[in-house]
């Protein structure tokens, strides 16, 4: 449906005597997402969109967007925008920052972005303090250019480059970034959140919305990983997907808070942040 | 600092002019033979005194996206390297130019290929001029040769990055930036004012008053219909550079017979042997390039009717010369030469080649 046919049918159902409760927030521009029904990436577009909106920051915000399944972010969100080189956003954010302290600077991307390409600009960021927020999509797989490993692939799982299953002794081992990045001491925020259902989601909107608000504090760099499906790149419906990201990528990539107001979250152990034996799923 | 005369390496030049011309931003990673221009910002010190930012980054990949993110909020932010970290800086420069940021990076040359040696060349020309990353993409390039205009040179390139929206190269060698000379410094120029940015760069990224738009930086155009729009926009810019702001010296061009062409430290180099030749009673002249691109095309051929030879002189193997041919159609006898690895040729060899390649 088209954004004026869509006006128009909220119009008819407000002359109907029906009370609005859920609107579409206003730092969300009307471009239909390309996203595929069931990815988590529209969820968290809306996410940060509603925190933007909701701290009053929408003039003072500048997005950056990634290489891969999200490259058109700019798109969507009407704040100011960059397209980055991939891999590229922490070092593009931090100059950013540097040259605008009075901007909220945030980077949006995806595993293969972040975790892969991107490392060395991930950790000298976060090891600087940039004062940035940084958002990443792990949904293990590149979706983008059609399915293939990620360095967040989980041990055993299929993908169009290693279709038999990702084996550790030729691929390695799933890379946790955040946890990684939680040791560091210029990260004063690092958490690992989904958004698969309501629960999930009002926890996720919580990480961000204090992920955006530390940069008020000018005390280092706050992360916050969003586990999502990839239906189309996994091959599985939205609902089976949520389902198999619960049952095999939480055990691999736990859910919570990694690292809180720079020290790191209560009952996390050595254990916890370096796990030896990463899972193997069967698909 | 006002007009004073100082004496200074051509790489603390950079620096200085970095300052005096009123940049927001550097950021660098260290490579000789360039290091002394993030040294010497570093120990100045800018951002007590004109809120310059300086940061070192992890390496050249970010250096260059840093300028990428910076540049993109419509700041004045440059950097500077040395040629195998401008080989990493490749994928940025045609990011830069794909999304019209004007910047300015500095190439201080040394020989290559791979490590290469630390020492001087003049073998970056094809990746400064042909391309370096993918796409049909130019870079406004001047060649200073002289420590005096090293430092001009940085303010030149603020004004043609921002009337073109286009990243700015000042591709001068480890020669040019290691010597010591005197130079004049100019009037500093105040770093813009929040107004004067936005007069300047409406397109930047800073933050969307409710009274516009959000502004995007991007060179995706996934629609290639678009695409070639955007690609006939960005030709029609070179063209009107082609037109409008190419520089070049001519020395002696009048009456000359021969003619050396030659860029940076090897047109200092022509130049002595230039005035070799004319005390042995060979009229030689001298046309100095000071845009690599755009390239003197009308003027060189102009000259090149009058003349019986051209000697090409480069610290490369030969890639200024190409130039050299399709703008004089090889109507004259035009020939290279040129020493390479870090070698710089004295103005005997220089006028020897003259006599061996072009007058025999």
């Amino acid at each position: 449906m088209a954004n004026k046919d869509i006006e128009a049918r909220r119009q008819e159902l407000l002359n109907d005597g029906y009370t609005e409760v859920y609107t579409k927030t206003k730092v969300l521009t009307d471009a239909v997402m390309h996203y595929c029904p069931g990815c988590g990436h529209g969820t968290t577009h809306r996410l940060i969109a509603e925190v933007i909106d909701e701290m009053g920051i929408q003039d003072k915000t500048v997005g950056v967007s990634p290489v891969g399944c999200s490259v058109l972010a700019y798109n969507y969100f009407d704040v100011d925008f960059q397209e980055a080189a991939h891999g590229r956003a922490p070092a593009v954010a931090t100059a950013i920052k540097r040259l605008n302290p009075e901007c909220y600077v945030f980077t949006y991307q995806g595993d293969g972005d972040l975790a892969a390409i991107g490392t060395a600009e991930t950790i000298h960021a976060a090891n600087r303090g940039e004062n940035i927020t940084m958002i990443f999509v792990n949904n293990g797989i590149y979706g983008m250019t059609g399915g293939q490993m990620a360095p967040t692939t989980l041990v055993g799982m299929r993908s169009a480059t290693t279709p038999y299953g990702r084996r550790v002794d030729l691929n390695g081992y799933p890379l946790r970034m955040t946890e990684l990045l939680a040791t560091l001491p210029g990260t004063y925020y690092v958490t690992r959140q989904s958004v698969q259902n309501p629960g999930a989601v009002r926890k996720a909107k919580a990480a961000i919305r204090k992920a955006f608000e530390n940069q008020k504090l000018g005390k280092g760099l706050s992360f916050v990983e969003i586990l999502s499906n990839c239906n189309s790149g996994w091959k599985m419906t939205p609902v089976a997907a949520n389902k198999w990201m619960e049952d095999n990528m939480m055990p691999n990539y736990p859910i919570g808070d990694i690292k809180v107001d720079g020290k790191i979250a209560e009952g996390i152990t050595a254990e916890r942040l370096v796990l030896d034996h990463p899972l193997t799923v069967m698909q | 600092m006002a007009r004073e005369l100082k004496l200074m390496k051509g790489n603390e030049a950079i620096a200085q002019a970095m300052i005096a011309s009123g940049t927001d931003g550097y950021f660098g990673y260290p490579i000789t033979p360039q290091s002394e221009v993030m040294e010497t910002l570093m120990a100045e010190k800018p951002w007590e005194t004109t809120g310059m930012v300086v940061l070192q980054a992890e390496s050249e990949v970010s250096s260059i996206n840093m300028v990428y993110g910076g540049a993109a909020t419509g700041k004045k932010v440059a950097t500077s390297s040395s040629s195998p970290g401008i080989s990493l800086m490749q994928e940025g420069l045609t990011y830069l130019a794909g999304a019209e940021i004007p910047c300015v990076i500095v190439n201080v040359m040394r020989g290559g290929p791979g490590l290469g040696t630390i020492q001087p060349s003049q073998s970056d020309y094809f990746q400064s001029v042909k391309g370096g990353g993918h796409g049909d993409y130019q870079l406004y390039t001047l060649a200073p040769a002289s420590v005096q205009e090293m430092y001009d040179f940085v303010f030149d390139a603020w004004d043609i990055a921002f009337k073109y929206r286009n990243p700015v190269l000042i591709l001068s060698d480890g020669a040019i930036g290691q010597c010591m000379e005197k130079l004049y410094t100019r009037d500093n120029i105040a770093r813009w004012t929040e107004e004067e940015r936005r007069q300047h760069a409406p397109w930047g990224t800073w933050g969307k008053p409710a009274a516009r738009g959000h502004n995007i930086i991007t060179s995706l155009e996934l629609e290639s219909a678009r695409q070639e729009v955007f690609n006939h926009k960005l030709q029609a810019k070179y063209a009107e550079m082609k037109e409008k702001e190419v520089r070049y010296e001519t020395i002696n061009c009048e009456d000359a017979d021969y003619i050396f062409v030659a860029y940076g430290s090897s047109s200092r180099i022509a130049m002595k042997a230039m005035q070799m030749a004319r005390e042995k009673g060979i009229k030689v002249g001298l046309f100095r390039l000071i845009t690599l691109f755009p390239f003197p095309t009308k003027q060189l051929a102009e000259v090149a009717k009058r003349v019986k030879g051209i000697l090409c002189v480069e610290m490369s193997a030969g890639q200024m010369i190409e130039d050299v041919r399709l703008a004089t159609e090889c109507n004259v006898k035009t020939e290279h030469f040129g020493r390479f690895g870090g070698i710089i040729p004295t103005p005997t060899e220089v006028l020897e080649a003259l006599e061996n390649k072009i007058i025999k």
